[in-house]
């Protein structure tokens, strides 16, 4: 909104994060402009969701710099990071279960709702408002990212599917400009990656960047307009799609094809 | 198998939920609580319902911060305690009214919460529940040893309640200012769970990391669950001072806070009315037991085991399940009919 065309939205910094001798996150480097749609690929272990955590805050990277509309939030707690205009989606779902769907969507307009104690305590024409303001937008979400089920029910009650669906809503009730989601695919069948890629492109349409971790290449391909490859903490290549299938060292790390190299691959595989 | 009862659309169970979400539900139970009196009205009997409803009152400040926000907290009674002898010792040794101790506990259970929330709730929750266990105790045992408190012989002669001149010190007056201050308290805590700070504290308890993501800053949204509840056992012990008109360090030692607790637990953890009728069960069942004579800990605590192990989600379960109102519903026909989508302003 302030800064310039030119400034990224989000700035990641020679960054490093080490579990004891282990080094998640080494050296990584990259950035997401404004309207990207930007894919962080690689084996498991690689350092994708390590560097989500970092990006989010959950973890606090042991060196390196991170920056969000050009200032620095390295370090910074989740929720203060959240309130910069980032929001995320988990690995392995993080719904909150015994809560109705409505609710778990509400949280994502927590940050806006103008009310405070005092308001809920007397049902002050202000918190009716907000409350309703609240559920509409609520509901809207859950119109956007198309849910079929029971808002009005709990959300562990959804099959799995659309539970991914409400994570995503939950998100995007943020109102995020960087939204980060974390293997959306994962455990979708066929037909509901099809509509996942649908409704990434109309969130792209929104002119929210969004970073994917993604294993399903295919969607990959299809939806990103900039891949970033990381293999062991580092990132090993940048570009379109396109550049990125052509690059020699991706195909030798993680796409592997030739004879000599099947091995290589595999390994690769393996690992995930 | 008691989660498929309470899911199974049986009939019975879908007049439970209509009376759960009843909107006079509580006024029915402050009519139930006001006509009361005209059932029996002995000393003892309105004693009995007096401590009833001051347990419901720290019942329902529990819950908001263990049945809400998912912290256990086991040192409870230190605020009640606090509440108790702030009041008290205003009133017995510079004469103040009672009600014009009201502030100055609010502001005393206020600090008191977040000295002792600030460093703790930090803490994961079975950390948590040790160092609020230890602070109970620091409270009880510092109450014991200071002068001002009256050390070990407490404070005696606190006076009762005077309303504009009204003299509510009675047995009667007494039990109806608590109707009203504890009906109070039950909707106060009841509308702050369905606000944005209550949602809030759900989405703690549900998943910390999630609703940290969501912008939700956990720490200062426990600290405030954990004021509320200070403040809600801070000013039920200005009504215990009023009734009793003696406290010493043995009323507010661990059971208090391990019986609340268990009211809490007891009733369903979350649910309004669940607490409040847990509460009622865990103070009145003892009088009710006394024909059992020394049995009657033996009995109450056999039936605590027997109603938590048939009814694990406690008596009266929270239900999140919200019924989408009609306009929403209408909205979602015009939605599916392919119509554009009415924007409520």
């Amino acid at each position: 909104m302030s800064t310039g065309g030119t400034a990224p939205l989000l700035r990641v910094q020679d960054l490093h994060l080490d579990f004891g001798g282990v080094k998640a996150v080494d050296g990584l480097s990259f950035q997401v402009n404004e309207g990207d749609l930007l894919s962080l690929v690689g084996p498991n272990g690689a350092g994708k969701t390590s560097a989500f955590n970092c990006i989010t805050g959950f973890y606090k990277p042991t060196g390196g710099s991170i920056t969000l509309h050009g200032a620095d939030i390295t370090g910074l707690r989740p929720s203060a990071i959240a309130a910069r205009g980032t929001s995320r989606t988990f690995q392995n779902l993080r719904l909150f279960g015994e809560l109705t769907v409505l609710d778990n969507v509400r949280a994502g307009t927590h940050l806006r709702l103008r009310q405070n104690a005092l308001d809920a305590l007397l049902h002050t024409p202000r918190f009716r408002r907000s409350e309703r303001e609240a559920t509409d937008e609520a509901n809207r979400w859950l119109d956007f990212v198309g849910l079929r089920g029971d808002r009005g029910g709990l959300a562990r009650n959804l099959p799995y599917g659309e539970q991914r669906r409400v994570e995503i809503a939950r998100a995007l009730a943020r109102r995020p400009t960087v939204l980060l989601l974390d293997e959306p695919a994962a455990g979708l069948n066929y037909g509901e990656k099809t509509e996942l890629l649908d409704l990434l492109h109309r969130i792209s349409g929104l002119g929210t960047a969004i970073v994917l971790i993604e294993h399903d290449m295919d969607l990959v391909m299809q939806v990103s307009r900039r891949i970033v490859v990381l293999n062991f903490g580092r990132e090993i290549a940048d570009g379109t799609p396109e550049e990125v299938r052509r690059n020699p060292d991706v195909i030798e790390a993680y796409l592997g094809k030739d004879d000599e190299e099947e091995a290589t691959s595999e390994e690769m595989m393996s690992r995930e | 198998m008691t989660t498929n009862f309470a899911t199974s659309p049986t009939r019975a169970s879908a007049l439970f939920d209509r009376l759960q979400q009843n909107r006079y539900l509580g006024l029915i139970g402050l009519a139930v609580a006001a006509l009361a009196p005209f059932i029996t009205a002995t000393n003892y009997a309105l004693s009995v319902m007096t401590s009833a409803l001051l347990f419901v009152m720290l019942a329902v400040g529990l819950n908001i911060v263990v049945g809400y926000c998912g912290l256990l907290d086991l040192g409870y009674a230190a605020f009640f305690a606090i509440g108790a002898y702030v009041s008290g010792v205003l009133a017995t040794r510079y004469g103040w009214p009672l009600l014009a101790t009201v502030p100055v506990v609010i502001v005393a259970a206020v600090v008191a919460g977040i000295v002792i929330g600030g460093p703790t709730l930090r803490l994961r929750s079975d950390y948590l529940a040790i160092v609020t266990l230890g602070f109970g105790e620091i409270i009880r045992i510092t109450a014991n040893n200071l002068t001002i408190t009256g050390g070990p012989s407490g404070i005696y002669g606190i006076p009762g309640i005077t309303l504009l001149g009204i003299d509510l010190s009675g047995p009667v007056g007494l039990y109806y200012t608590c109707v009203v201050v504890v009906a109070l308290a039950v909707l106060g805590a009841a509308r702050l769970g369905r606000s944005r700070l209550g949602r809030a504290w759900r989405f703690i308890r549900e998943d910390e990391d999630a609703a940290e993501a969501m912008g939700i800053n956990t720490y200062r949204v426990k600290l405030a669950a954990y004021i509320g509840g200070a403040i809600w056992g801070g000013l039920a012990g200005i009504l215990f001072g009023a009734q009793l008109s003696a406290i010493s360090p043995p009323s507010f030692t661990f059971l208090w806070s391990a019986l609340i607790l268990m009211a809490v637990v007891l009733g369903g953890m979350g649910s309004t009315p669940g607490v409040v009728l847990g509460a009622i069960f865990i103070s009145v069942l003892p009088e009710l037991l006394r024909e059992a004579a020394d049995y009657r800990y033996f009995v109450f605590g056999i039936l605590l085991i027997v109603v938590m192990i048939f009814r694990r989600q406690g008596l009266w379960p929270a239900r999140a399940v919200e019924r989408q109102s009609r306009r929403d519903l209408r909205e979602a026909e015009k939605h599916d009919a392919g119509k554009a989508k009415e924007v409520v302003p």
